[in-house]
């Protein structure tokens, strides 16, 4: 199976990078999560309810709908929060936030399982920094309405209904969907970022990534 | 076609449609209703959640959808729209948007009906919540309030976009296939939102949350009246939908999605004081009685969160705005066109314009205020008085004619060629020439006596009150040229350089 892969580019001002993050991930994360399940005897399941909850950026003339889940924010926040401080803070630069979503595949032992991505989505972040506060303005107005471009891009990826992991049973839940939280079940996912310094030499993750994987697993 | 389908399935499915047709509804409603949604997410289902969503059912805009449907399912050739318009308070109303929830011929029959279908039903309801922020109006309904309000029509049948305009952009929220046809969202908007002459609502909505007519002169600014309902119009509203079918009537029936009246009351006590008499745009027992439908009634039954504290805000700002502009008597003109100020505005004024006469040889007064416009009764004449404007009789130049002047302290020790232009003039039997309009005002200090020493208490006041022009910038220096000042430098330089020893000695001092 072909891993889905999209990529999303914005050009933001240093202090929107945390809002356009987290407008961009929560509303790709409202679409790719359930309530959580709950199985019955009879290897039925019913599903829980999705709240949303309407967000205004402060810096951004943007508003985005997310999942109602405090722990679920609080774990975007967080992954974004360090993306903006790899970042750093007050120079240009380019980074790339990769919101990756997985199943997991038993694999025997002594091979750990692996983690097989079926959608991908990059978003290519350029951060620019503005002389004066006429620009920031114009810049708020424009980077909203990329935004909304941007939303309009997901909901357009995401409609066209192409795969998504079958509906596990109870067993094979934790291998489709992080069930870790109390309120929402998203599908399993991880955040990674690249950055890119201005001199435009690539300061990767990846290997971090692949060696946390092999030994988180 | 229908066969494949069994009976369960084919029942499920048009359970299915005629909810999320509902659920649509209310959640475009609801994005325009001008306020925050927040719904909570629950582990438990409750079962009353269709679609595994929390979306709250407003019972007045479930209602509308039912008339509107009047039994049917959105099918193929019949389609249901929700059409989200502007009115402003003068009774101008602009169409904005219009969902339309279409279906198609293309079947997909493989479809699991109470499986895939409902999931993906389901997604395009999420789908529906992100693009309901993005089109223009969201923006628009946010900052609703006093100057419009985002009603909402809902009709069955064939789409009319007419109304949007020229340009009307559409964008397809998504579709979901189905053994009977392909369901289709989308939403066309208008680009164009240029509206009336007076109004100009730009392409996305103001920055900042400005009114954009934040500084314009509103055509009916003074909403110290009250506006029935002007844009309410709860005639035309009433009755609403008579053949659901009829996709000809127009605006029939349109039900804001503003606060609702019971709120009227609640903002003028929540609002600040700057606020009394501007904040009636809607008459409550009017759209209560005459609307019904209004969107008033689901605050009261709990069927839309938090709108009592949020929209005020909103208000607010559009109130303050107003007020700035509309209650005139609340600002203290600054300088404006002072003429016939009450007291208060002249000795404030006297405050900010009295310059001295200094100030005034500087030609850099600018301020002219009226300050001491008055009645001609308490003219005094500069003969009479016994004060330093005697000094400054009359000259025949008037640097700025007619302008209402302010008038200057007066130092009697300073006498300049301009000065004379810049005071204001007594009547015209002091043998003052040339007069102006303004007239001045004795300046008696309380509890002073006026007595016949040259500088008595108003005049200490008046002179003291500005410090002393520095010696540099006096007119003298100015009108010295910019190439003597350079010419001179060196000489300065060369003084300084012979000084260096004190400077550094000085600069020691501060360390």
């Amino acid at each position: 199976m072909n891993c889905r892969s999209e990529v999303l580019e914005v050009s933001v001002e240093g202090r929107q990078v945390d809002e356009a993050m987290l407008a961009l991930v929560h509303t790709i994360l409202l679409h790719r999560s359930t309530g959580k399940f709950h199985y019955k005897k009879e290897g039925t399941y019913s599903i829980g309810t999705v709240g949303t909850q309407d967000i205004d950026c402060d810096f951004i003339d943007f508003s985005f709908v997310r999942v109602s889940s405090d722990e679920l924010d609080r774990v975007i926040r967080k992954a974004v929060g360090e993306f903006k401080d790899a970042m750093g803070n007050g120079t240009d630069g380019m980074g790339q936030i990769s919101l990756e979503f997985y199943q997991k595949k038993k694999s025997r032992w002594p091979f750990s399982d692996e983690c097989i991505p079926w959608e991908v989505w990059s978003i290519k972040v350029n951060v620019v920094n503005l002389a004066n506060e006429q620009e920031r303005q114009i810049c708020r107005e424009k980077v909203g309405e990329k935004l909304g471009e941007k939303v309009i891009n997901i909901v357009e990826v995401i409609n066209r209904h192409e795969y998504l992991p079958k509906m596990p049973t109870q067993s094979e839940v934790d291998n489709v969907f992080d069930t870790s939280l109390k309120d929402v079940q998203p599908y399993l996912y991880k955040i990674t970022f690249q950055i890119t310094d201005t001199l435009g030499t690539s300061v990767s993750t990846t290997m971090r990534r692949l060696i946390k994987d092999t030994l988180a697993l | 076609m229908d066969s494949d389908l069994s009976p369960q399935d084919k029942k499920d499915l048009d359970k299915f449609i005629k909810f999320f047709a509902l659920k649509t509804v209310q959640v475009i409603v609801q994005a325009r209703l001008g306020e925050k949604i927040c719904t909570r997410s629950s582990s438990s289902p409750t079962g009353s959640d269709w679609f595994n969503l929390a979306i709250k059912d407003i019972p007045e805009v479930t209602h509308e959808a039912k008339k509107a449907l009047a039994g049917q399912l959105p099918g193929i050739g019949r389609s249901m729209c929700v059409e989200i318009s502007l009115k402003t308070s003068e009774g101008d109303s602009m169409e904005l948007e219009t969902w339309c929830l279409e279906m198609n011929e293309k079947c997909d029959k493989d479809i699991k009906v109470s499986y895939t279908v409902y999931n993906r039903l389901s997604l395009l309801l999420k789908s529906l919540l992100a693009i309901t922020r993005v089109t223009p109006a969201y923006k628009l309904s946010r900052k609703q309030g006093h100057d419009y309000v985002i009603l909402y029509r809902i009709y069955f049948g064939e789409v009319q976009l007419t109304g949007l305009g020229e340009g009307f952009q559409t964008v397809r929220v998504g579709v979901v296939g189905t053994p009977v046809g392909t369901i289709t969202l989308s939403c066309a908007y208008r680009t164009n939102l240029a509206f009336m002459s007076t109004r100009q609502f730009e392409r996305t909505a103001p920055i900042m949350g400005i009114i954009i007519d934040h500084f314009v002169e509103r055509p009916f600014g003074n909403m110290g009246h009250m506006h029935p309902c002007n844009y309410r119009a709860p005639a035309e509203e009433e009755g609403g939908y008579t053949g659901v079918e009829d996709s000809q009537e127009v605006c029939t029936t349109s039900f804001s999605t503003s606060p609702p009246s019971q709120l009227y009351c609640s903002r003028l006590s929540y609002q600040p004081p700057v606020l009394v008499g501007a904040a009636d745009f809607c008459h409550p027992s009017t759209l209560n009685a005459a609307n019904p439908h209004q969107m008033g009634i689901p605050g009261k039954e709990g069927g839309v969160p938090q709108q009592v504290p949020v929209q005020p805000c909103h208000a607010a700002q559009a109130e303050h705005a107003r007020a700035s502009s509309c209650l005139p008597n609340d600002h203290v003109p600054a300088v404006p066109s002072g003429s016939g100020e009450d007291a208060e505005a002249s000795s404030r004024s006297t405050d900010g314009k009295s310059v001295s006469p200094r100030d005034v040889m500087e030609t850099t007064f600018t301020r002219k205020v009226g300050a001491f416009v008055n009645k001609p009764g308490t003219q005094v004449t500069t003969a009479s008085l016994d004060l330093p404007f005697a000094a400054f009789a009359p000259r025949a130049y008037d640097i700025e004619e007619n302008d209402p002047m302010v008038q200057p302290p007066e130092s009697p020790a300073t006498s300049s060629p301009l000065q004379g232009s810049l005071h204001s003039q007594g009547s015209g039997e002091s043998g003052v020439p040339a007069q102006d309009d303004f007239v001045m005002v004795d300046f008696k200090p309380a509890f002073s006596k006026d007595d016949l020493l040259p500088m008595d208490l108003g005049t200490f006041y008046r002179e003291f009150q500005n410090p002393p022009q520095l010696a540099s910038l006096t007119i003298d220096v100015s009108s010295q040229s910019m190439a003597e000042d350079l010419d001179s430098l060196p000489e300065k330089l060369a003084v300084y350089e012979k000084n260096i020893d004190e400077f550094d000695a000085f600069v020691d001092t501060l360390q």
